[in-house]
């Protein structure tokens, strides 16, 4: 039996309305998971055209989950996010024609070439670049939290893990010592049900994850991450729980990963039966009918958020090939900092 | 000048850089209430509050993984590692997070990480490691090795100050057993900038933490041989002083490189490799390594003495090279 609660959904515009969000909000939301969902797409093409080297990950049928999470965040807080949650570095907004030049190794990319696809973050933003050892970037947000604790800010941190991640320790250490702090910090478990080709019930034997939080000693929730509302709505509690004092929140939120590990895996072993039943989850379908029914959305101001998106995509790829490909000379450089690196926005 | 031993020199430091600037914190196992495994924390808890002195839980990798974070946010953390064999055990957020983050993402990661290491007193294989030459392979990261009271303050104090991860290895065999005046006020030692223990002209040792101490009881008895010996302290592995080192062996043509650490792929191979890359013209004899051997430190004291290297060691070692 689960111990987790289970998230609502949004049934009108009041409701969301109470969660704070207005008519405007809601248009943004919408505009950030296309944008969202075209960077990937855009940059799929890139990657199959040559453009981009390496590998080349994508979120598909999370954009509703990292999209509202990142809503749901104050301008100070701070975030971990994955390689499935390009909707935060969207929303937290990062511009698109940078995340291209990462895509490519350019110098323009937050990370300079030095890293490739999305292990980047810009820091000015209040996000965290994440590493391939997953979920290495957890314990690193209950550090964030723990200065913020430290220094009694109304800050809250944002950690997200996979439900293959769950399986590490790093996961267990970050949690419980969050736990044992009462630390401002949100747990997001991105549970997509496949860990590259391992599915849930090879990764862990308890019913849900957020039954996981009972043990650390906070609450835990369980939320349908393609509904962009009732995660945004979960988030925003959960967030200002944390602000208040009130420590800790694990929220899992459900998926489909909608496409392979990575671009060069097909997904062979995913049920073709699940990939239809999620399709007609899909959470941009989802939130677009969803704005029709409770927003009044017209037509006119559908194609205009995607005339818009379109148009932002198409001059952020053109301006990202004009970015540079690091200078080779340069490649030993900044391994080490500076005593004058230290002048970020967190270091004053 | 007061006198200190290494221990005291190293909460010194530590305790002015908390009271001078309070992003500095300090977490670990057991560092608050009980004030450390060896008591470096001794009533730090008292004076800085549970939430600048935090007992954590029995987690290394949410310890470090949690200075990074907290250090990214603008704090100044420095954690313990009860002994620095359990850096194993946070390797991962070292070597992974730490070390890359300011290459890939251009944050600097200030954190410092305490590690009690060495060998000497039964620890056995898990109590007693000096794993420095591991982390001296990973870009990005800095590795300190004091020898003595006044370095290990100043360095400490420059580990805090600067703006990277710094392993910082207190060598436990010095804790009590070393004692020497160290200034009261605050100052900084350099990283990168070793020490000559012992002028010489016949000679040179090259060493680091509790073995220059050895490397100086030999060449006492060098000197009964008339063979003076040169130790040169290199007090950080990254950075080392390539010149200081390059210059003692341009004196004296013959060099011993000297670590407990074990033998192959210990950072005395490449300062060997370094001396023959920049000085080969200078040398009068092939390079000479004394290290621990290659296997787990062992517990019972016969066979630790076999595997530390001793005085005795390093007194044949030089012997054979004054002689080539």
């Amino acid at each position: 039996m689960a111990i987790a609660r289970e998230a609502e959904p949004v049934s009108s515009l009041h409701e969301i309305r109470e969660a704070g969000l207005d008519r405007e909000d809601l248009f943004g939301i919408y505009r950030s998971m296309l944008l969202t969902r075209g960077i990937e797409e855009r940059g799929h093409i890139l990657y199959k055209q040559g453009k981009i080297p390496g590998s080349f990950y994508t979120g598909r049928g999370n954009e509703a989950s990292s999209v509202g999470i990142a809503t749901a965040m104050g301008g100070e807080d701070v975030g971990t996010p994955l390689h499935r949650d390009m909707g935060v570095h969207v929303t937290r907004g990062v511009e698109p024609w940078r995340i291209f030049a990462q895509y490519m190794g350019r110098e323009d990319g937050p990370t300079r070439g030095r890293d490739g696809n999305v292990h980047m973050a810009d820091s000015q933003l209040g996000l965290l670049a994440m590493v391939s050892h997953l979920p290495a970037m957890l314990p690193v947000g209950v550090g964030c939290a723990l200065a913020f604790r430290i220094r009694e800010e109304r800050r809250v941190a944002v950690s997200w893990f996979g439900e293959g991640a769950s399986a590490r320790g790093d996961a267990h250490e970050g949690m419980n010592m969050a736990g044992v702090r009462r630390l401002p910090i949100v747990f997001i478990c991105d549970n997509n049900q496949w860990a590259y080709s391992t599915p849930t019930h090879l990764e862990y034997a308890c019913e849900t994850l957020a039954d996981r939080a009972a043990a650390y000693g906070f609450d835990g929730v369980v939320v349908d991450g393609t509904d962009v509302l009732a995660v945004y709505r979960e988030a925003k509690r959960a967030i200002e729980k944390a602000r208040d004092g009130g420590g800790p929140t694990l929220i899992e939120s459900m998926t489909l990963r909608m496409e392979g590990h990575a671009v060069h895996d097909d997904a062979f072993y995913v049920p073709k039966e699940l990939f239809e039943e999620w399709a007609k989850r899909d959470p941009i379908e989802r939130f677009r009918s969803w704005l029709r029914e409770n927003a009044e959305m017209t037509d006119e101001e559908e194609d205009e958020v995607a005339a818009g998106v379109k148009r932002t995509l198409n001059q952020a790829i053109e301006r990202a090939e004009t970015s540079p490909l690091p200078d080779p000379s340069t490649v030993t450089d900044k391994v080490f900092a500076r005593p004058e690196d230290l002048d970020t926005p967190h270091h004053k | 000048m007061a006198e200190l031993t290494y221990l005291q020199a190293i909460s010194d430091g530590l305790r002015q850089e908390m009271r001078r600037d309070n992003r500095v914190f300090v977490i670990g196992e057991d560092v608050g209430v009980y004030g450390g495994a060896f008591k470096v924390t001794l009533g730090f808890q008292e004076e800085f509050g549970p939430w600048r002195v935090i007992d954590a839980p029995l987690s290394e990798t949410a310890i470090v993984g949690g200075c990074t974070g907290a250090a990214i946010m603008g704090m100044r953390p420095v954690a313990e590692m009860q002994f620095a064999d359990f850096i194993s055990c946070a390797w991962d957020q070292l070597v992974t997070v730490a070390a890359k983050q300011f290459y890939r993402a251009g944050t600097p990661v200030p954190i410092v990480v305490r590690l009690p290491s060495g060998g000497g007193f039964s620890g056995g294989p898990f109590h007693s490691q000096n794993p420095e030459s591991s982390f001296a392979h990973i870009a990005g990261l800095k590795v300190v090795c004091p020898a003595t009271p006044e370095d290990a303050k100043g360095l400490l104090i420059s580990a805090i100050e600067d703006p990277n991860p710094v392993l910082y290895f207190e060598h436990k065999h010095l804790y009590r057993r070393i004692k020497a005046e160290v200034p009261e006020e605050r100052y900084t030692t350099p990283f990168g900038k070793a020490r000559i223990h012992r002028e010489g002209e016949d000679l040179t040792v090259v060493t680091w933490g509790a073995m220059v101490y050895t490397a100086a009881e030999a060449a006492q008895q060098l000197e009964q041989d008339d063979v003076s010996v040169e130790i040169i302290d290199l007090r950080t592995i990254i950075p080392w002083d390539r010149k200081a080192v390059l210059d003692s062996a341009q004196k004296t043509s013959k060099v011993l490189v000297l670590h407990e650490d074990t033998r192959t792929g210990g950072f005395g191979g490449e300062i060997a490799a370094t001396i023959a890359e920049e000085a080969f013209e200078h040398l009068d004899a092939p390079i000479k390594r004394i290290a621990a051997p290659d296997t787990p430190v062992p517990f019972s004291p016969p066979l630790e003495k076999a595997f530390i290297p001793q005085v005795d060691d390093v007194v044949a070692g030089l012997r054979e090279l004054a002689e080539y």
